[in-house]
């Protein structure tokens, strides 16, 4: 066990250098952010000295390996535009992100099992049907439509729920309130990974119904009730690890457009204003937060793996 | 297929085409779905010959409402939105299918040069694919179109770009599967060419799943293009698509008392996205020899 993951540990290794390097170079081709933070005005000279000391001036590969650097003392650099260090900035955003992911994640769970695992039992049945067509439907739907009629349901029409931010302007805030804002970004998330996750967990489901040892337990007299959620459900974990594993990184991409929408202060809101300001120590640093994420998702779910199902191993 | 002494249709003597046809009519909502592309892909194709304006015209009053006139009200500047629809749909559907076009192409190509070579080549793509992968997508979709100018090709190229690592490993493992078989094998002994032997005797086993695979990547290529206008790193105005009509909503004015400007679109979107899926899920159905109960 501990052999196979070392040899996982191992085989990650290159990929995040790999990631590193393309994260860089894919910067290197964003143009200078000087151009942001100038006017067309600006002469030359005042330019050029502007280059010298944000550093821009030497060859990019020197570059990488400064950056490197300072990476392993845990400093991720600078901000061009507002001067914050990116790990300050990463830090105090990090949280609202990890909120939301969090909360959509269990939610979706929440909904996916029991409904993949209903509809997998009475397959073709009505509820099959509607469960179904529930599934694709939230996948079917873009986060931003979804948000806006949601926004225009509760908050326009019914003024219900606020739209926008953490916490109300001007007040303490404390979990009601948080929990409030959060309420409509949620159920938008929540909807389109339950889509997808229903998909998976019914295939899986339906698969293993069909298996002989469920037969068998069947014909031994085991009561429906324990043959599905002793014998069936034990098998059934491995897809839903995986499903798992996988949200993880739609998490982070899905956060970018709803934070959008709902002024939520998460990373996704500050990555897309580093975008947009070509403000690249912030936009590397998410990416390379992302990408070993990612990185550490897949490694833990191939652990989970092998201990739900300890033929894996044998790889 | 004629019918037997019980006046039952006789499938035994069908086609291989024919049985999918069968097994897939047999997913109603998939039928549906089908139909409802081809009248939807249908008004997207003819969009020049059925829209009644043209959709960069000024023709009307400032946000009208739906009237006689216009049957869907026209946009902040006096467009008429039904055209501006029709137009767009187009665009998002040639997103679509182009971007899923291009990613297929690139993975199945990789897919295959791994899966048949092993090997290094086999190890150092599929680090590469791995690397690619561990990037949230819309990052990298992101900074890509900051980088390199939101526009039409652009976004077409940035998205196939992005989305070929699943089809590369999927074809991938086909290909390992199949190469084991006799009668590629055979094929082997026998000193056919390589071309021969992965154009005409693996691909087309593989063509399957890799079907399959795309109608997803399809509807997800779709959905990305309409975020992406959405948040206007996509398909620039005056150029309509699903997405930058979106656009519009969000100020409160046009989300609230002009519905009209944006509820259709959002509407179409879901619509097109579900009849992709819908027909991926049957599809996957009628193609899988193994599928349960069904046939």
């Amino acid at each position: 066990m501990g052999k196979y993951i070392i040899k996982r540990i191992l085989i990650a290794i290159p990929v995040l250098i790999g990631i590193t390097i393309i994260d860089y170079a894919i910067m290197c081709l964003a143009g200078s952010p000087l151009e942001m933070l100038q006017g067309p005005r600006v002469s030359q000279s005042a330019l050029e000295a502007k280059k010298i000391a944000l550093g821009l001036d030497k060859p990019f590969y020197v570059q990488y390996f400064v950056w490197l650097g300072q990476l392993l003392h845990g400093n991720m650099g600078y901000s061009i535009k507002s001067y914050q260090a990116v790990s300050d900035m990463i830090g105090s955003h990090l949280g609202p992100t990890l909120l939301l992911m969090g909360v959509s994640l269990i939610v979706s769970l929440l909904i996916a099992i029991p409904a993949g695992i209903y509809s997998a039992i009475h397959q073709y049945s009505k509820g099959d049907y509607a469960v179904v067509t529930f599934s694709f439907l939230g996948s079917s739907i873009p986060g931003f439509f979804l948000s806006l009629l949601l926004i225009f349901l509760f908050t326009v029409k019914l003024k219900w729920l606020p739209s926008s931010g953490m916490t109300t302007l001007g007040t303490e805030g404390g979990a009601g309130d948080v929990a409030l804002h959060m309420i409509m970004p949620v159920i938008v998330l929540a909807t389109s990974m339950a889509g997808s996750n229903i998909r998976y967990i019914r295939s899986a489901m339906l698969e293993i119904l069909q298996q002989d040892y469920l037969r068998t337990a069947k014909a031994k007299g085991i009561g429906r009730f324990l043959v599905i959620n002793k014998h069936a459900l034990r098998n059934a974990l491995v897809p839903i690890v995986t499903v798992i594993g996988m949200e993880v990184p739609t998490l982070f991409g899905g956060a970018v457009i709803i934070e959008q929408v709902f002024s939520w202060p998460g990373l996704g809101l500050m990555t897309m204003s580093a975008i947009m300001n070509r403000d690249y120590p912030v936009i590397m640093g998410v990416c390379l937060l992302s990408a070993v994420v990612v990185l550490l998702a897949n490694l833990i779910t191939d652990i989970l793996y092998a201990l739900v199902d300890p033929t894996i191993q044998l790889d | 297929m004629g019918k037997n002494k019980k006046g039952i249709k006789d499938i035994t003597s069908e086609s291989y085409l024919q049985t999918i046809g069968r097994r897939f009519r047999k997913h109603h909502l998939a039928a549906v779905s089908f139909v409802v592309l081809i009248i939807l892909g249908g008004a997207a194709l003819l969009a020049p010959v059925i829209a009644p304006y043209d959709p960069d015209a000024i023709v009307g009053p400032f946000s009208g409402a739906p009237s006689r006139e216009f049957w869907l009200g026209t946009d902040q500047i006096g467009r008429d939105v039904l055209s501006r629809l029709l137009y767009a749909m187009r665009i998002s559907l040639l997103v679509g299918i182009m971007a899923t076009l291009i990613s297929t192409v690139i993975g199945v190509i990789l897919g295959l040069v791994a899966g048949y070579f092993g090997g290094v080549i086999d190890m150092v793509l599929m680090r590469f694919t791995d690397m690619v992968m561990s990037f949230p997508y819309i990052l990298l979709v992101l900074v890509a179109a900051a980088i390199f100018k939101p526009g039409l090709w652009n976004i077409i190229w940035i998205l196939g770009f992005v989305d070929w690592p699943g089809i590369a490993r999927l074809v991938r493992g086909n290909v390992l599967n199949l190469r084991e078989t006799n009668f590629v094998k055979g094929n082997l002994i026998a000193g056919m060419p390589l071309r021969h032997i992965l154009f005409s005797e693996i691909l087309p086993n593989t063509v399957a799943p890799i079907l399959v695979y795309a109608t997803s990547v399809l509807a997800l290529s779709m959905l990305d293009e309409a975020a992406l206008s959405f948040l206007g790193m996509g398909v620039q105005p005056p150029t309509a698509s699903l997405g930058n009509m979106l656009n519009g909503a969000q100020s409160l004015t046009v989300l609230t008392k002009q519905p009209w400007l944006w509820v259709p679109a959002g509407l179409l979107i879901v619509v097109l996205v579900m009849a992709i899926n819908f027909i991926g899920d049957a599809l996957r159905d009628a193609l899988d020899p193994n599928s349960g109960r069904n046939s």
